[in-house]
């Protein structure tokens, strides 16, 4: 299995040294579906530039990453290109290794289940066999290094691939059971970009089933459990901050970084939604539709918790999917990573409805994308009103997408408790409707 | 959502959609291009108004009056040029400054990548002189253009005379908010891409040119004057930029309200404007300049001076002076008086032209079609391939689904992989249209008698129709092959692979769009290994783009009154050709690599389905 693995990787390196050795990848860096001004590498550079010279780099409102990226950048600025290679392999690897684990898991439970005749008679359609599940490891390593979206991301240096390096190895020391490293790293995404906040019910939900604790309120053991990570979390979190704060000297990243993240001041165009939103509102309204789009990315948790109480991988990617629809400056990186977690959930094709439509969507709105910004910012003919709509078309097709992978998942769970073709009460057979 | 979620009505729908698939796709056609007929009719599209308030009214007291110094002008520039063997440089610097300009120069050279038959050049070498009036009553942070090129043989002359006598005539005017450039360029647009290269800095084509060593504010406008006679009977407007950009419909629109004040006949695409659109002459006549200017448009390249400009979001004209056998003649002052009008009206712009559309067609000068009017014509046409790729869809994923709704894609999983070795081999060979024929120029040129020109364009014929060999070799490695399920994903990719080609092209040039729709639909749409051979490859091959191309020329010169021969058509096609090539290398139009690179690939996939084996 490791020779399929090595030779990908092989491959997707050379893509990218390719690319980065071309002239397109000074178009592609500068692309706003790319890269954002968080995690856009000119904006690294810069800081960089004013740290050198002794200025604090988030001083002039350019630099916006947390210290930690520059400080790792001070040491690795000849090496970028490398750096961000290696974070693309490294997501791949994490998830690979995380999947291959996740599977193994998943493959035990229906044997389990099979054993104690837990499902109905009629689904043993539904019933995953090893043939299948064999290559899904390999498939979401590919998903994730041979994406358009990944490439490009890659070869704009922009920092989400440092970011979504992160997440992947929670997820892997969270599908692993190590409940210290998820810790620390779900506190490094967070401290990074805040919103992996939400991957921590996740967490919470998948560590405590591997450990056999109840998820259940009213045990000791429970709230025992989320003490001990909270501690560990907040612990790291609080350490990472204070660190930062002894490199730096000041408080200064806190606005920059966090207070940037929340507020949305930069209104530069990029696939997300607050852009346009708040360049047309009235600036009283602003708070508040702040709060609601700050609101929105979070709220999802505790609903998506309770119903996928007993599959936080699930939750895991639904949630991923969320924040990289309702980030405030989303890019095409964050896509990209939750797409690599399809393959997993290729057993629910059969109950997909819409991918094909889906995909099509999301193929023309990427093909949309530069042609009408081209139209609006260089031929001046467009404006700003046809680039939105690209960019609602694309988050619409993207939710359509999640909401048909959560339908489609919640579906194949209904159908392995009440049998596969469901009787009317008359006895004829019944069909599901989604109303 | 309960389309996207109800199995039954969405079947129901599907099935409609299947069934009645060819029906449908047949009206939408039909509907399309009555649509598109009906463009051209006046009574269903919109007047032509000023929406910029800035210009709103002709109130501008035109008083220039040196029309014979103009001319006087024109014969000594004339005479100098003749002196000098081109471009009369210090002549031109001398009276410039003369008449109280700040005069610079820019020197330029380009080699072309294969010698110009058509201009007969292929290493450039020019100066472009430019004198600046600096605006007297504001901080000089905006400023028009009006420029002229001094061509090789005498016939701009009189522009050049007109354009430093409005230099010194303006200059003595104490209204001008704006600073205003008066160029003179060499070698046309090679001259005008160099200069507008070298004001904006950048250096987009590889050109050698010298920095600008004066530079006055941000251009607003432009405008572009071609006279080659003394006095003119009519004034044409060409609007049509590079990549079929097209200017702000209200520097159209003033154009066309100063000819109505001054009195001067004023033509589109060359033809005169008609009142009789109730009669059938009328309205053919409409329908002819609304597809000439789709026509140039559609050839993307700058029809004129001006369309360098668009490029840098600089709205632009050229008036071109016509003067033929009619009675009424307009001499130089009219012309000058309406060059001030229009000059004092921009003038008065606050912020760049953009109230009025950029997306138009253009039926006569008082009558447009905005984009809300034109785009459901491609959208009628466009909506065929969704249609069809939905039909094929329903079959794919055959046998039909189960009453939920349950589909079963584990098939068409494995076609897909075998469906990408033609889509691969068509894009490389699509790949090689485009590097080859300026490469193997060399090469050809030694080893068979023609010139370079030739030798670029017969290579591209030759890798073209060497692309039409290729489903007999492809299939050796297609591993699925000959099955029904695999033609059909085939279809299914190369109908998505069109519809999103199309409807990108269509945003960014309408009529290259339209025009490709028009043609490549029907054989998208019809298209199975199933139909005869021999009838449907001839099909095929009248419509694909190099034919379309052939026929675009026969057309825009049947609409322009001057029918070709088959011979001169033939010729014509092939200069078409080494145009667009030299267009691409020269000014970066993007017609040739988008047609090479994507419209051709994707149609020798067509070409692949109906050998399918």
């Amino acid at each position: 299995m490791a020779t399929p693995l090595s030779l990908l990787l092989i491959v997707a390196v050379t893509i990218r040294a390719a690319l980065f050795r071309s002239t397109l990848a000074h178009l592609i860096a500068e692309r706003v579906e790319v890269t954002s001004p968080l995690t856009a590498w000119k904006r690294v550079v810069e800081g960089l530039a004013l740290l050198d010279l002794g200025v604090s780099p988030y001083a002039g409102d350019v630099f916006h990453e947390t210290p930690l990226i520059i400080y790792i950048f001070h040491f690795l600025v000849d090496y970028a290109e490398v750096t961000f290679m290696l974070a693309d392999v490294m997501v791949a690897v994490a998830l690979y290794y995380a999947v291959r684990d996740y599977n193994k898991q998943v493959f035990r439970k229906q044997k389990f289940a099979l054993e104690a005749d837990r499902y109905p008679a009629d689904c043993h359609e539904l019933v995953r066999s090893p043939a299948e599940m064999h290559y899904v490891p390999l498939k979401v390593a590919m998903f994730y290094l041979l994406n358009p979206f990944t490439v490009l991301s890659c070869v704009a240096k922009s920092t989400c691939g440092l970011n979504n390096a992160v997440v992947s190895l929670f997820i892997l020391s969270t599908v692993k059971g190590n409940v210290l490293l998820s810790a620390i790293f779900l506190a490094l995404a967070t401290y990074q970009s805040i919103y992996p906040l939400t991957l921590c019910a996740a967490a919470l939900l998948y560590l405590m089933q591997r450990q056999f604790i109840p998820i259940n309120a009213c045990r000791l053991s429970f709230w025992w459990f989320v003490a001990q990570y909270a501690f560990m979390y907040l612990g790291s979190l609080f350490v990472m901050v204070g660190l930062s704060f002894f490199l730096l000297g000041s408080w200064d990243f806190l606005p920059a970084v966090y207070g940037f993240i929340l507020s949305v001041p930069d209104l530069t165009p990029n696939i997300g939604l607050f852009w346009y939103f708040f360049a047309e509102m009235f600036e009283h309204f602003r708070l508040f539709f702040l709060c609601v789009f700050q609101i929105n990315v979070f709220i999802y948790t505790v609903p998506l918790s309770i119903k996928l109480k007993e599959h936080p991988v699930f939750l895991i990617f639904m949630q991923l999917a969320i924040m990289a629809i309702f980030k405030s400056y989303p890019t095409v990186g964050d896509v990209s990573l939750y797409m690599a977690f399809l393959p997993v959930w290729s057993h629910l094709s059969r109950f997909l409805r819409n991918v094909s439509l889906v995909s099509f969507v999301l193929l023309t709105c990427s093909a949309l994308f530069p042609v009408l910004w081209h139209l609006w910012i260089y031929a001046g003919s467009a404006n700003a009103n046809f680039y939105y709509a690209t960019t609602l078309i694309f988050n619409l097709a993207q939710i359509l997408l999640m909401c048909d992978y959560f339908y489609a998942f919640l579906r194949r769970e209904h159908h392995l408790v009440h049998g596969l073709y469901p009787k009317r009460k008359d006895g004829s057979e019944a069909t599901l409707v989604l109303k | 959502m309960g389309l996207l979620s109800d199995p039954n009505r969405r079947k129901a729908l599907i099935n409609l959609l299947t069934r009645l698939n060819a029906p449908i796709c047949g009206m939408c056609y039909i509907a399309g291009i009555v649509w598109f007929m009906g463009l051209a009719f006046e009574p269903f599209i919109l007047r032509t108004y000023m929406s910029e308030s800035a210009m709103g009214s002709t109130m501008v007291e035109e008083r220039f009056s040196g029309g014979e110094r103009a001319l006087l002008t024109a014969k000594e520039f004339g005479v100098q040029k003749n002196k000098a063997g081109g471009m009369p440089v210090d002549w031109l610097v001398e009276t410039m400054k003369a008449r109280g300009l700040e005069v610079y120069t820019q020197t330029f050279s380009r080699k072309l990548p294969f010698p110009d038959e058509n201009k007969e050049r292929f290493m450039v070498k020019g100066t472009n002189v430019y004198g600046i009036f600096r605006a007297p009553r504001t901080p000089r942070t905006e400023s028009l253009v009006l420029s002229a090129q001094c061509s090789e043989e005498n016939d701009n002359n009189q522009a050049v005379g007109l354009l430093l006598v409005m230099a010194q005539y303006l200059r003595n005017q104490v209204y001008w908010a704006k600073d205003i450039i008066f160029l003179v360029n060499e070698h046309d647009q090679i001259g005008m891409h160099a200069w507008l290269e070298g004001y904006h800095n950048t250096n987009t084509t590889g050109m050698d040119y010298s920095p600008l060593q004066g530079r006055a504010g941000a251009i607003q406008a432009a405008l572009s004057l071609e006279l080659s006679s003394d006095v003119v009977t009519s004034l044409d407007i060409v609007f049509e930029g590079l990549n079929g950009q097209l200017p702000n419909l209200d520097f159209v629109n003033l154009f066309n309200a100063f000819c109505q004040k001054i009195g001067v006949l004023c033509t589109i695409q060359g033809k005169l404007q008609r009142n009789d659109w109730d009669s059938t002459s009328g309205y053919s006549h409409a329908v002819q300049t609304m597809m000439l200017m789709m026509l140039k448009q559609a050839s993307g390249s700058s029809w004129g001076d001006h369309g360098l400009f668009l490029r840098y979001h600089v709205e632009a004209i050229t008036i071109k002076g016509i003067n033929s056998h009619r009675q009424y003649k307009t001499d130089a002052t009219t012309v000058g008086r309406l060059l001030e009008g229009m000059f004092r009206k921009l003038n008065n712009l606050l912020e760049r032209l953009h109230q009025s559309y950029f997306f138009y067609l253009l039926p006569s000068l008082s009558h447009m079609a905005p984009i809300s009017y034109f785009m459901p014509a491609f959208g009628l046409i466009a909506v065929i391939l969704l249609l069809r790729a939905l039909d094929l869809w329903a079959q794919i994923t055959a046998p039909p689904a189960t009453q939920d709704g349950v589909a079963d894609v584990e098939q068409s999983s494995t076609s897909v992989l075998s469906v990408l070795t033609p889509v691969v081999i068509s894009h490389l060979t699509g790949v090689a249209l485009y590097t080859l024929p300026v490469r193997f120029q060399e090469i050809a040129v030694e080893h068979f008698p023609v010139s370079e020109t030739e030798a670029v364009v017969l290579t591209a014929i030759a890798v073209y129709t060497a692309g039409l060999a290729l489903p007999h070799n492809t299939h050796r490695f297609v591993s699925g092959e000959g099955t029904e399920q695999g033609w059909k994903v085939l279809k299914l990719v190369a109908v998505l692979h069109l519809s999103v080609l199309l409807g990108c092209t269509a945003l960014l040039n309408f009529s290259l769009g339209f025009i490709l729709a028009l043609t490549l639909v029907p054989v998208a749409a019809g298209v199975t290994p199933h139909a005869p051979k021999l009838p449907t490859a001839v099909i095929l091959v009248v419509l694909s783009p190099a034919c379309i191309l052939l026929f675009s020329v026969f057309v825009f010169h049947e609409l322009q009154e001057t029918p070709l021969s088959f011979q001169d058509g033939w010729l014509l096609f092939l200069s078409v050709i080494s145009q667009g090539i030299l267009d691409h290398t020269l000014y970066g139009s993007l017609v040739f690599p988008l047609v090479a690179l994507l419209v051709y690939p994707c149609w020798l996939l067509f070409w692949n389905i109906l050998f399918w084996k």
